[in-house]
């Protein structure tokens, strides 16, 4: 039993006649058409509720939902820099666990968040995030990963996969695309002893909100990896974004699963894995690979999924009636 | 009231953070600064302060957590010095246009490259445009007034803003002072709990650093300067109720032997200790010298300093850092005090130099050398900036 | 329109432009933005709720029967509601001005 299992022991998750109403986002920010990501950040507050203080990095989140005189948050939010959210978000924790020990506030409850996109949390913010983690604030960090930095660009980032083209890694006569696979970040976060590690997508809103509502009851840190369909950035249709993340989930491109105590447990058993090529159609980033590229991506995202496989508790409905 | 004691001017500092209170330091270890941080982690341990201690893992995460520690409105202390502020210097211009009243000690240490672990004023003029309030202290005892001080201040309401204590890195921290320890209950009764009127709570949700587009930024500029401007006679008034209190009076500018001075000599920090006994020295051979020491650096007290210093023929002006600016134009302090002086529309002779730097001792003997230097040269005769002490 | 734009004296700031009105983004009608809007057909409807967990802009909400209305003071218009109908009861149509 780790400090996770026993929190999330009597855990009773959302469903679809079971959704939370609340929504600490409000309408009227100013994300594009069919922004992923906002609706990722928007389930993920929903399921967190009000009793929150969120800290967020710069990014499309932030710019979308802070154009002064006007704030999309119902919640408590700071935004200070474009690489420290986790940072911030553990000086806030430091703050409360103080106040709350010493009697100067009676507020022992709160949730502390901090979000940034995939640039901000596996590029420049790494080093907030190690440190957060490794001090092990009672935290939830969110990444919401649209594969570059979008906000900016469309620039490429350690976490934008093998051959999308991105502006800083264009597919061109003498490249194609991004020549490097994504960084693992939620790997990075089981290294450093989180208890409660999981990836999400809004394709799946109930997984999503339920791992969120997870994290919430393990003390300690937790981190959710969040991949967060991007049109803008991906160049689908404004309608597609739902679909190329459900696409990414049953193509193996991304697993959904958890790691709970440094147990993974695989949310969702991809039984007839589509080929990645399906998932390539719809966006406009990867049309320029060759056959070659293709298979390479093919072959490599099957060894990814091998290994992650490997590391997967077998699902144990048996096992606890015995 | 206390006695004095002989205590660590770090050690002293990290006590008087101590007395205070804290709810949160979040810092990172940089020489000289060290002890105060490895101090007030041992106060904490052995439960005499009931605070976090966030053991970040860099300079720039220290701001960061400080920043979101003030804003959910605990009582936050930082500490570091040159390269570590370097790091943390974008964060700086956050905290303070965010009004959140972090108290910061630095050690003032030298800039690296050539990596120089001694004491210089470089990460002190770095931060000159920040926004923060910062106070220079001389002494041991003046660097434990001014930290308990730089609490009230910046928490009061009228100012909701950032301070820096500066105090000389070696020279100051790690040299054993009498110092006198304000009691506990004291110090309680000068600092009242932290009430910011803003905060991160829940049951009143707002939103902090939201985007300002160009309609709006310049006024954001506006209301923080004004709002800088505000706090001069703010400090004076707290530096007085202070006096009252603990029995010792502290001025934005400090004049020693200026009545009648034909030289002054004006500087920033401990140096105007070795200072005072040159200056001793040079009136008992008849030369009619003074000094006149800036405590308050920002908000730059320019009415109350042309006052010390507009009787003077001759000025010598100090700056313990090197500002590369091509060699035309005088050191930071000195350009200060010069721009006071042509608002003024006076102009005596000033000469500047830059000394001290990176630790190297400034002497009572380099002192007397730059007055009759300034003394003896004829108008427009001095280079816009010396160095001295210079290995040719 | 002050109040909208931005455009207010230094002196009604806040610390550092601090906003105080929680949520007072819901007062732009990012509705403006769509050139086609979406239009639920109740006979096929199943009151699934896909269309409510789904939309990026806090569009649709439950009514007292349990169906899901659009407000679309907010709709940009985007087409992921009428895209993952699981029953096909959304359709988007060009927005008449």
């Amino acid at each position: 039993m780790g400090i996770a299992s026993d929190a999330l022991k009597n855990f009773k998750g959302f469903n679809l006649k079971n959704m939370p109403e609340v929504e600490p986002v409000s309408p009227g920010h100013r994300a594009c058409q069919g922004c992923g990501e906002v609706l990722a950040l928007r389930q993920a507050m929903k399921a967190i509720g009000t009793n929150a203080v969120v800290c967020s990095a710069t990014g499309c989140m932030e710019i979308i939902t802070s154009p002064y005189p006007q704030t999309a948050w119902r919640v408590p939010w700071i935004h200070v820099a474009f690489e420290n959210a986790a940072a911030v978000a553990s000086g806030a924790e430091a703050a409360y666990k103080s106040m709350n020990r010493k009697g100067i506030i009676n507020q022992p409850d709160v949730t502390f968040i901090a979000y940034g996109g995939d640039g901000a949390t596996a590029d420049i913010g790494m080093q907030a995030l190690s440190g957060a983690l490794e001090r092990g604030h009672n935290m939830i960090y969110f990444c919401f990963d649209n594969e570059a930095y979008m906000n900016t660009g469309i620039q490429r980032s350690s976490s934008t996969p093998f051959g999308a083209s991105t502006t800083t890694s264009p597919a061109g006569k003498k490249s194609s695309g991004q020549s490097t696979w994504k960084k693992n970040m939620a790997e990075i976060a089981v290294a450093h002893g989180a208890p409660y590690v999981a990836t999400a997508t809004p394709a799946y809103p109930i997984d999503l909100m339920n791992k969120v509502k997870k994290a919430s009851l393990v003390p300690g840190p937790a981190y959710i990896h969040i991949y967060s369909p991007c049109p803008t950035g991906w160049r689908c249709g404004i309608d597609e974004g739902i679909e190329v993340a459900r696409l990414a989930v049953q193509t193996k491109v991304f697993p959904l699963y958890e790691v709970i105590d440094g147990e993974y447990h695989l949310s969702r058993k991809v039984a007839k894995p589509k080929p990645i090529t399906d998932y390539f159609k719809p966006q406009r980033r990867f049309r320029h690979l060759t056959e070659t590229e293709v298979k390479y991506i093919q072959d490599r995202v099957d060894a990814e999924y091998e290994k992650l496989i490997k590391k997967c508790v077998v699902e144990e409905k048996k096992k606890e009636k015995e | 009231m206390s006695k004095p004691i002989g205590i660590e001017v770090s050690i002293a500092v990290a006590e008087a953070v101590g007395l205070c209170d804290v709810d949160v330091v979040a810092a990172y270890p940089i020489t000289p600064q060290t002890h105060i941080v490895e101090h007030l982690s041992e106060l904490v341990a052995d439960g005499h302060l009931n605070a976090e201690f966030v053991p970040v893992e860099s300079e720039h995460s220290a701001m960061s957590a400080c920043i979101g520690s003030s804003a959910a409105g605990a009582r936050t202390f930082t500490s570091t010095c040159s390269q570590g502020y370097a790091l943390m210097s974008e964060l700086c211009y956050i905290a303070s246009a965010l009004r959140l009243p972090i108290v910061m000690a630095v050690a003032n240490r030298a800039l690296s490259a050539p990596i120089n672990i001694w004491n210089d004023h470089a990460d002190l003029m770095y931060a000159r445009d920040t926004g923060w309030i910062q106070l220079i202290s001389e002494n041991g005892q003046e660097a434990v007034d001014l930290s308990v001080l730089a609490f009230r201040i910046g928490e009061d309401q009228r100012v909701a803003m950032p301070v820096q204590v500066n105090l000389d890195g070696f020279t100051m921290s790690h040299v054993v002072e009498p110092i006198e320890i304000p009691d506990k209950e004291e110090v309680m009764k000068f600092l009242p709990p932290f009430k910011p009127k803003y905060r991160l709570d829940p049951a009143n949700p707002m939103t902090f650093g939201a985007v300002g587009m160009p309609d709006i930024y310049t006024e954001a500029r506006v209301a923080q300067d004004e709002a800088l401007k505000a706090t001069k006679p703010i400090i004076q008034e707290l530096f007085d109720d202070f006096a009252k209190q603990f029995g010792r009076q502290y001025k934005l500018i400090e004049s020693y032997k200026t009545e009648d001075a034909e030289t002054i000599i004006v500087m920033i920090g401990s140096m105007a200790q070795t200072a005072m006994s040159a200056v001793d020295a040079m009136r008992a051979k008849g030369k009619k010298v003074g000094i006149v020491r800036i405590r308050v650096f920002r908000p730059f007290p320019a009415a109350e300093l042309f006052e010390a210093i507009k009787g003077a023929k001759n000025l010598v002006l100090l700056d313990r850092v090197t500002s590369f600016a091509g060699g035309e134009i005088s050191g930071p302090v000195a350009l200060e005090i010069k721009s006071v002086l042509y608002d003024k529309g006076i102009a005596p002779k000033t000469g500047n130099f830059l000394v001290g730097l990176g630790g190297r001792d400034v002497t009572e003997q380099n002192f007397e050398e730059m007055v009759d230097r300034v003394a003896s040269a004829k108008n427009g005769d001095l280079p816009a900036y010396e160095f001295i002490n210079v290995r040719e | 329109m002050a109040k909208e734009t931005g455009i207010q004296s230094w002196k009604d700031l806040k610390f550092g432009i601090l906003i105080t009105t929680p949520g007072n983004a819901a007062e732009l009608k990012t509705g403006d933005w769509r050139s086609m809007r979406p239009e639920t057909d109740r006979e096929k409807c199943t009151k699934c709720g896909q269309c409510y967990i789904f939309c990026p802009d806090m569009v649709y909400s439950k009514d007292a029967e349990g169906y899901f209305p659009q407000n679309y003071y907010y709709c940009k218009g985007c087409g992921i509601c009428a895209k993952e109908c699981p029953v096909d009861a959304i359709t988007m149509i060009q927005e008449v001005d």
